[in-house]
């Protein structure tokens, strides 16, 4: 964790999907906890082979949603009994069903809009520079390789041990990835 | 029938046509479809067909201008028919919408794997669709430039919207669907762009797409919240398609206009929507994959299942018509009596029939196997539903209105040039921006066909 090294970590790649799980399980079963996958699609069962959590993008969508919804009915039932009340032949001001469609539309873009940008905010997005790009291999990602990178942070890392071991693992290519910021 | 029944494995599974032709890998896809953006030379036919979609373009700048200047008297609206060109033009517009939606979300909820390489330029098709539609509402104002009264802001005057008239929460429902619909695509589209950035060989161009991935390089932590995204985006645009025709039905429904005040309007106006917006799927679709020779990615099984929509939807729209008739007659309200003999026998006549035999009959034809795989009459037949759509809003929109209660307020509806003009410059805006988007984005999402690779290598293994 004191190493205040130029290396980000090391990189693998593999050919398939099915390759990258594997190695991601065998990775995570030698004890590193600091480490990624990159793959040009989701991958079914990576997720739970590198062991990620349940994420908190749910809970914002349901934070926007609720609070789209709050602030629709609140703003109608505001405007015509508080702010502007008409009495027209005595009607009820909080005349509510007629305040369900935009209470219902806003309510759908607060829990999209929280959805979209929560998941940015939360994957840290947009970052245009980022170590791993520094693998001129690595425009691969994007298209037909998988790639899994043991990052420097982990307390188990070693560059010659996280190296052999993802030799071990039949990875290909395996490289140092530079850190941008030295 | 027994579709429920039928074991996945069984030979009348096995015998549909495949959703990817075979012999494609994670590489060929990706290779095939950003080609078609990045390397491969833009074609003559491409640049004939951009121009005349931007002259068209340009017929509605002019129709807008003029408008503007003279006011909505150049249009054939009056007194009993306020209500013209420009509401017709608007839910034929929002309608065709809402196929994107329904192929990019619904399809996806229920699991559909051909939805994979038609959903893009579905979505695309739905947020110019949207763009066209939005026009109308506001320029039908008479001043545009006081549209922003339909939004709720603190004015000096101290008043505030009407919450309680369909035509505010059009405005809520229409304006949340265009957002909803860009997010949407817009998410669709990052891990794509990416690919684009990687793959791009100039500088300039690697800058432009990689602003716009924000970076994405594929991670799986990425791809876990993205993916949760995506399905929740989902599922909350599922209810919202729904919505959206059904406000749009309100506008008409919640009057008491003959004709209009049915409980029936907001599910036959969403199958109605359903059905003019694969129509305009499929006329979309066909020309693409001839240019651009995706028929390994477009198949058969794509086109069959798209018309097979257009027939079930078709079919409701159909109850819908009848009901609407049934209805009018059963209730033994003789304004409502009465406007159903001008459906079929007054000045507007022809266009109930002609919107019969495009709605209802001509896609009966569907049911033939034959005809839903000939790409050349399925693209007939998908111009032949967009007319019809068009036609069954006039005959909503003009004979109720021209035909209402007292025969001293009744009136002909004569559209004028320049009516046409904006209604033919919207198709404008619309082609030019779906041929701009063929040109610049991948016009189907390579990241979801990567994954339709990785499955079918599956099932080989």
């Amino acid at each position: 964790m004191d190493q205040r090294s130029h290396i980000y970590g090391v990189m693998g790649e593999f050919e398939t999907a099915h390759q990258l799980i594997k190695a991601a399980e065998k990775v995570r079963d030698a004890g590193y906890k600091h480490m990624d996958a990159y793959a040009p699609f989701p991958v079914e069962g990576l997720s739970e082979a590198l062991g990620l959590k349940r994420n908190w993008v749910p809970w914002i969508t349901l934070l926007g949603g609720l609070g789209g919804g709050l602030t629709g009915f609140g703003f109608q039932y505001w405007v015509n009994v508080i702010s502007y009340p008409l009495n027209i032949g005595g009607r009820s001001l909080n005349s509510w069903p007629a305040f369900i469609p935009v209470t219902f539309e806003l309510t759908i873009l607060g829990a999209s809009t929280f959805a979209v940008f929560g998941m940015l905010a939360l994957n840290q997005l947009p970052r245009p520079h980022h170590p791993v790009f520094n693998v001129p291999r690595f425009a691969r990602a994007s298209s037909d390789r998988f790639f899994l990178c043991i990052e420097a942070t982990d307390p188990k890392f070693s560059v010659a041990e996280a190296t052999r071991f993802l030799e071990g693992l039949k990875a290909e290519h395996v490289t140092e990835v530079q850190d941008e910021e030295d | 029938m027994s579709a429920g029944n039928t074991p996945l494995d069984s030979p009348q599974i096995k015998r549909l046509p495949r959703v990817l032709e075979p012999g494609h890998s994670y590489a060929t896809v990706t290779a095939k479809i950003s080609d078609i953006v990045l390397t491969r030379p833009t074609t003559l036919a491409w640049f004939t067909g951009f121009a005349i979609a931007f002259t068209f373009l340009g017929i509605l700048t002019i129709a807008i201008g003029w408008l503007i200047i003279k006011g909505v008297g150049i249009w054939g609206i009056n007194v009993p028919i306020g209500w013209g060109f420009a509401i017709v033009n608007f839910v034929w517009w929002i309608g065709i919408g809402h196929a994107g939606t329904l192929i990019s979300a619904i399809l996806f909820l229920l699991n559909q794997k051909w939805r994979t390489s038609i959903n893009r330029f579905a979505e695309a098709m739905t947020l110019f669709a949207v763009a066209c539609a939005g026009i109308f509402p506001l320029i039908h104002t008479g001043r545009p430039w006081m549209a922003f009264y339909m939004f709720p802001y603190p004015s000096t005057m101290g008043v505030w919207p009407q919450f309680r008239s369909p035509l505010i929460w059009d405005v809520f429902a229409v304006s949340t669907y265009g957002t909803v619909s860009a997010l949407f695509w817009f998410v669709g589209l990052i891990p794509d762009l990416a690919t684009l950035r990687d793959r791009a060989t100039s500088r300039p161009i690697q800058v432009i797409y990689g602003l716009l991935a924000m970076g994405w390089r594929g991670s799986a932590r990425h791809w876990h919240r993205y993916q949760t995204a995506y399905l929740l985006l989902a599922g909350l645009a599922t209810p919202l398609v729904l919505s959206v025709h059904t406000v749009v039905s309100f506008d008409f429904s919640v009057a008491i206009v003959p004709g209009w005040h049915t409980t029936i309007f907001p599910p036959y106006f969403v199958a109605g929507a359903i059905y003019s917006g694969f129509a305009m799927v499929l006329t979309i679709a066909i020309p693409l994959r001839k240019a651009y020779n995706l028929e390994d990615f477009i198949t058969m099984r794509h086109l069959e299942n798209m018309a097979k929509v257009m027939l079930a939807t078709g079919l409701i729209v159909a109850y819908g018509y009848f009901f609407e008739f049934f209805l009018s007659l059963y209730s033994g309200n003789k304004f409502d009596v009465f406007l159903v003999q001008q459906r079929l026998h007054g000045p507007y006549a022809p266009y109930y029939y002609a919107l019969i035999i495009c709605n209802i009959l001509t896609p009966q034809l569907l049911w033939i196997r034959r005809v839903r795989t000939n790409v050349a009459i399925l693209f007939l037949m998908s111009l032949v539903v967009n007319v019809g759509m068009w036609l069954e809003r006039f005959v909503i929109v003009v004979i109720s209105l021209t035909r209402d209660f007292v025969p001293s307020a009744w009136g002909r509806y004569q559209p004028t040039v320049w009516d046409w003009a904006t209604f033919l410059g919207t198709m404008g805006l619309f082609t030019t921006l779906i041929f701009l988007f063929v040109r610049v984005l991948p016009a189907i999402s390579i990241a979801e066909m990567r994954e339709l690779v990785a499955h079918s290598s599956e099932e080989h293994d």
